[in-house]
């Protein structure tokens, strides 16, 4: 059999290994544990998604790495978490201000939190350019509209002169993306970059961060709550639940044959334009639990799963290979065929 | 479901206008910004009518026209052929208690400082249809229970439920004075995925069991197919198409419609792979200007000449099936 890019990619060193990540919180009505125990690599060049409801620790787990937690109430503790071989765990603050700035880019939800409302757009990007790339004058200018070009904005000459607010959403979060891209990153981070967009701009970012991550050999990760938008952007996708990843496998792998009764659920309780109307939505009960009011002893999801038997309940199953490349956090995962 | 031909909700060549500046601008005359700019659609009894469209085309304008929370510059809202727009004080009050709203953030539509009990009960205090407070307090237990709460959770305050749960509140609120017409308007919009499902089967299961007629609006057009029976697609003010569902996303034939359609990524990477989105060209320009002939032509690939000096007619160019383009 021929190799996959994935496997091909497995023997690269990865350029993100986080292993054994705990994230907990102690606040004044208790301490909650957002991250339990996230082990995964990026490799350069892939697209990772990472999925979940809202949280079950996906933006935590990611600005842990970038150590943009707030430590207290924070308290981060992992068995290893090297970004290019370099330990972020010890790392000093200047240089996770370098990685952040240089190797490691992150676009968030809301673009106007990361722009400066008072200076115009070719004021900051010239700032963060210069910073991170040593250029001055007319070729800092061109620098800045040939990435304003490459992300699709028309006329960037006169976009450098904007502020923020005179920007539609969508240009702000192409903006966000030249600028992440401006000092050619190792890692993307993108955090719901499209969730407060509408769908047309939606669908035009996503295949923009897709394509250009591709051509610049830019590894990313897509933290998203939507499965559509994994479908056909991501290599690889992890599912998160409670603070665990509950599943991760190649992107058309898991679409296909997804093991674990949660991701099976989502699937299946999303409704899609492109099937027949009369389709019943599967819908899985309950809801996610509190994690500052509940304790989680067995399976977090053992509560809304309609295969949990009693081990479920009284053990936590840890994320086990099922398949070459296929991970999953099930006692039942040989056992959870697709129905529907 | 008891589809019936009975309209219970007709309007007609709605606008809804705000006018800015209050003094005058620069060019001498005032801003108007039409926020819905002659709407007209029927609803049938126990019928579910999708509104879909993206931020600002006049969804949530459109909604509380009706419901008179607007009142409409002009045009008529015949409910059950009475128009409400000519109707104030006490006889729209009463006509107010058959058509109820839900909203998308159940949190911010309810007050954080009153019980479950407190909050249901109130619109059945306005509205004065249940005598006291014994036969209240039966109908909040009997609603809690219909939308999946418990019936101690009525001394309970909002903030001790999940988002799901407040929206099962704001539900039963809305309910629990019995309307006939119910406009929700993106009520799943703000819950998680697994969340999502299980309400859209309460508001599917509650339209069914009450006879509601809905007007169910969402800019997630996934979610619109599942639960409406015919869905209308607004831009910039306008109604653009309308046409039972079935008929719309498999033949949709405005250009906007092809085109918002095309953009939704399906949760499946082989159809990913051979999905292509029909670009849009620029953005949606402002409501205080739109564009002339065909508001939608300065983004439409099809456009021709007459699109941008003449409106395009709204037609029936199938049965039931009506759109406003020169080209179709
Ligand atoms: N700075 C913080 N202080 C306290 N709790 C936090 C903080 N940031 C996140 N959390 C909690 O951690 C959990 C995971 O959050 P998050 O990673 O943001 O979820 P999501 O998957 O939606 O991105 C949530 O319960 C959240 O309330
Ligand atoms: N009370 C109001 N005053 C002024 N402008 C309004 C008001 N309500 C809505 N608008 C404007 O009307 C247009 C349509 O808004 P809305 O009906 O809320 O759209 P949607 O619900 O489709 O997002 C927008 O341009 C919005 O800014
Ligand atoms: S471990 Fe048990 S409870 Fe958890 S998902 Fe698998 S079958 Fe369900
Ligand atoms: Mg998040
Ligand atoms: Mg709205």
């Amino acid at each position: 059999m021929m190799p996959t890019p994935m496997q091909n990619q497995q023997q690269a060193k990865p350029i993100l290994e986080v292993h054994g990540l705990i994230v907990r919180f102690t606040l004044r009505d208790g301490a909650l544990i957002a991250v339990r125990n996230v082990s995964f690599d990026l490799f350069p060049g892939e697209s990772l998604g990472v999925v979940g409801e809202s949280g079950c620790g996906k933006s935590v787990t990611f600005l842990s790495v970038m150590r943009l937690i707030p430590t207290p109430p924070g308290k981060i503790d992992a068995v290893k978490m090297r970004f290019s071989g370099m330990d972020l765990l010890d790392a000093s603050k200047r240089q996770m201000r370098r990685i952040r700035g240089n190797r490691i880019s992150m676009v968030f939800q809301d673009p106007m939190s990361s722009l400066n409302p008072v200076l115009t757009i070719g004021r900051q990007m010239r700032e963060g350019i210069q910073l991170h790339l040593g250029l001055s004058g007319r070729s800092l200018d061109d620098r800045c509209i040939e990435l304003l070009d490459k992300v699709g904005i028309s006329a960037p000459e006169m976009r450098l002169k904007s502020y923020p607010h005179q920007l539609s959403g969508g240009i702000r979060q192409r903006v966000m993306i030249a600028m992440a891209l401006s000092c050619n990153p190792s890692i993307l981070l993108a955090d719901e970059p499209t969730t407060a967009l509408d769908v047309t701009i939606q669908d035009q970012i996503l295949r923009l961060i897709r394509d250009l991550t591709r051509d610049l050999g830019t590894a990313s990760v897509l933290i998203t709550h939507n499965l559509g938008a994994v479908a056909g952007t991501t290599d690889r996708i992890m599912v998160m639940y409670a603070g665990r990843i509950v599943e991760k496998a190649p992107t058309p792998l898991l679409f296909k044959d997804p093991r674990h009764p949660y991701t099976q659920g989502l699937l299946r309780s999303i409704p899609r334009v492109d099937q027949p109307a009369g389709r019943r939505l599967y819908s899985i009960s309950g809801a996610p639990p509190d994690l500052l009011r509940e304790t989680i002893q067995g399976c977090a999801f053992a509560p809304r799963c309609p295969l949990a038997e009693e081990q479920c309940v009284a053990q936590a199953p840890s994320l086990e290979p099922f398949a070459p490349e296929h991970l999953v956090s099930c006692w039942k995962a040989a056992d959870a065929h697709q129905h529907g | 479901m008891h589809i019936n031909t009975d309209k219970i909700l007709q309007v007609r060549d709605m606008n809804i206008h705000f006018t800015f500046g209050g003094g005058l601008l620069k060019s001498g005359r005032k801003a108007v910004l039409k926020a819905v700019d002659g709407v007209s659609f029927d609803l049938l009894t126990g019928e579910t009518l999708g509104l879909v469209g993206e931020s600002g085309c006049g969804k949530s304008s459109t909604a509380k026209g009706v419901l008179q929370l607007y009142k409409p510059t002009s045009g008529q809202v015949l409910f059950k052929e009475e128009n409400l727009c000519d109707l104030q004080g006490e006889a729209l009050r009463r006509m107010r208690r058959q058509m109820q709203m839900i909203f998308q953030d159940p949190y911010a539509s309810l007050n954080p400082r009153m019980t479950v009990l407190r909050i249901i009960e109130e619109p059945m205090k306005v509205h004065r249809t249940h005598g006291n407070r014994k036969e209240r307090r039966e109908q909040v237990i009997e609603m809690v229970q219909r939308v999946g709460l418990n019936p101690s959770d009525i001394h309970r305050y909002p903030h001790e439920f999940s988002g799901g749960q407040r929206q099962r509140i704001g539900i039963a609120r809305a309910l629990a004075v019995r309307p006939e017409l119910v406009v929700c308007d993106e009520p799943v919009s703000a819950l998680d995925v697994s969340i999502q499902a299980q309400m859209i089967h309460l508001i599917e299961a509650l339209r069914d069991q009450f006879n509601l007629s809905y007007l169910f609006i969402s800019h997630d057009l996934s979610v619109v197919k599942h639960i409406s029976h015919r869905v209308a697609v607004m831009y910039l003010g306008i109604i653009v198409e309308l046409a039972a569902k079935e008929e719309l996303y498999a033949r949709p034939l405005h250009p906007y419609t092809q085109a918002l359609l095309s953009a939704i990524p399906i949760p499946d990477p082989e159809v990913e792979r051979q999905r292509t989105a029909i670009a849009l060209e620029g953005e949606i320009p402002s409501p205080l200007a739109p564009p002339p002939g065909c508001r939608f032509h300065p983004r439409c690939r099809l456009r021709e000449a007459v699109c941008s000096r003449q409106t395009p007619q709204w037609r029936e160019v199938a049965p039931g099936h009506h759109v406003a383009c020169h080209l179709v």
